[in-house]
């Protein structure tokens, strides 16, 4: 049984159709890549994913059980989901630290030294130690971004929803964030992730999808995807993201 | 897009938030007339309700003051629209002295300060004796005697001082990366308040101005202690020939009507920008 499997997924705001029959399923310790052009509608299927909207139709499992059910509580779910977002969304007022923790024991009920605890433990990996007391807006971009992972698997989730985290940062900087996706997607999260790395998409992916006015055009293991792209649409996009690469040559 | 039609699944899905939506609306209805209905038994049903009553809620009291309370709110409203114009436009300059960097406007930004902080800590209705007795008692020549017009500049000078500070707040709660935008596209300071900041400073302390406006219009009642007829003094004199209290409540219940209008429309205002700046935005 999939971790997560999504069928028909359906989206509107007002006309505008911003996913249209959506399908995807994710297995435990699956990274799954979306990738597309800005409007394909990646952000929207990850917001979907952990209820941030309402979907239009289709059906959204997760654990073996309908989340898009109105009746489901969405607290519930996103227990078990972390998300992190392009503008990291740090808490201004609250130190690392405290940001890492607040989930944890207010919403999990952890003890506040526990949580503390499993905190440092996730931010020493990250090698954030010597930040944990410091206010988000000290820190640079690439740690903030860091941080915003260590607050987002702070609670154990199951899966990992990451929105284009690396959109915002300096070239420089996008590197040390990636490092340490790439070590937890090794280490067997699970996680969805929207993204215009396309090297990282490449190297880390299990499965890569590719959105178009948002409908999945083509999904595939990325070495298919990005050297034998069975769609022209998929193959423009290629085109023009990776010159002088993959997909030109087809 | 058109050849989608949706699902039996989502038909039902339809269905489910129907439902709750239905029974959030019978919880909310349901919840409302009960908590109203036993305040209303708890009160109707104390011992000293039919005195109260008499004394506050008497109807026949209330239509013999109605008239005098109509004709004598027109001061308060007067008095409220003119002393909001020159307190907006009073505050905002004390505002922007505060703020102001320049070396040469050093005294200002002192009188400012002081300004600020003397005249907040000074009850309204000391300014309003002060003011609409002190004022005619100087015997200067040329300026008017009438109690309306010093009491109205008391309610100026009072809530000058706040709505600055106000006005401070929402500048200073501008982010700094906006003025260094403003600057860097070679706007002066005077120029990034003007066209950057000070708009959007604005927009963000609507709700606390209205909440001082709200507090202005019922500070006009100060100026019956100036021995302006206006409508809690009319209300008052009613009471105190008749023994009857009831057109004090009508005159709360006009300055009620008053302020809920303003609040509607600041409501209203709020929303709309809101839904300009962040039209399809998340």
């Amino acid at each position: 049984m999939s971790l997560l499997s999504v069928s028909g997924l359906r989206k509107c705001y007002g006309d505008k159709v911003v996913l249209d029959d959506v399908s995807l399923s994710v297995e435990q310790h699956d990274v799954i890549c979306l990738i597309g052009s800005s409007g394909s509608g990646k952000s929207t299927l990850l917001r979907c994913l952990n209820l941030l909207e309402d979907i239009d139709d289709g059906v959204i499992e997760f654990e073996g059980r309908e989340i898009s059910d109105p009746r489901v509580d969405a607290r519930d779910v996103r227990k078990r989901i972390g998300m992190v977002f392009q503008a990291y969304n740090l808490f201004p007022h609250l130190t690392v630290l405290e940001n890492c923790t607040l989930a944890p024991h207010r919403v999990h009920g952890v003890r506040r030294a526990e949580a503390e605890d499993r905190a440092r433990e996730l931010l020493e990996r990250f090698g954030l130690a010597d930040q944990a007391t410091k206010h988000p807006d000290r820190l640079s971009g690439g740690q903030q971004q860091r941080a915003a992972l260590v607050r987002a698997m702070c609670t154990h989730p199951t899966l990992l929803l990451l929105d284009e985290i690396t959109a915002a940062l300096d070239p420089e900087l996008v590197g040390e964030v990636l490092e340490i996706v790439r070590a937890e997607a090794e280490r067997g999260m699970t996680m969805v992730l929207a993204t215009h790395e396309m090297a990282f998409a490449r190297d880390v992916a299990t499965r890569v999808c590719f959105l178009d006015q948002g409908r999945i055009l083509e999904q595939g293991p990325p070495e298919e995807i990005f050297t034998h792209p069975r769609e022209e649409r998929t193959r423009h996009f290629l085109r023009r993201v990776l010159p002088g690469q993959a997909g030109s040559s087809a | 897009m058109i050849d989608w039609s949706p699902s039996q699944h989502e038909l039902e899905r339809r269905q489910v938030r129907r439902r709750i939506r239905l029974r959030s609306g019978l919880i909310a209805t349901a919840m409302t007339v009960l908590v109203f209905l036993v305040v209303g038994l708890v009160v109707t049903s104390s011992p000293g309700w039919p005195r109260v009553q008499e004394t506050f809620f008497s109807s026949e009291h209330a239509r013999a003051s109605f008239p005098d309370i109509w004709d004598a709110i027109w001061l308060n409203i007067k008095m409220f629209l003119i002393a909001e114009v020159f307190i907006l436009l009073s505050a905002i300059l004390i505002a922007l002295c505060r703020v102001s960097r320049s070396p040469w406007l050093m005294p200002l930004r002192i009188t400012a300060v002081v300004y600020t902080d003397v005249v907040r800590g000074i009850p309204t209705i000391l300014l309003v004796y002060l003011l609409a007795i002190g004022m005619p008692a100087l015997q200067l020549q040329g300026l008017p005697n009438s109690g309306f017009f010093w009491a109205t500049v008391a309610l100026i000078v009072s809530y000058s001082a706040y709505v600055a500070e106000v006005f401070r707040a929402g500048i200073e709660s501008v982010h700094p990366s906006q003025w260094a935008s403003a600057e860097a596209l070679g706007l002066s300071r005077g120029q990034t308040l003007r066209h950057v900041v000070v708009p959007q400073g604005v927009r963000r302390v609507v709700p606390p101005l209205l909440n001082d406006f709200v507090s202005l219009q019922k500070d006009t009642a100060l100026a019956s202690s100036a021995l302006v007829f206006e409508a809690v003094f009319v209300a008052r004199d009613y009471g105190n020939y008749n023994f009857n209290y009831t057109p004090l409540v009508v005159a709360a219940g006009f300055f009620i009507v008053m302020t809920v209008p303003l609040a509607r429309l600041c409501d209203w205002l709020t929303a709309r920008m809101r839904r300009r700046e962040l039209a399809g935005a998340l």
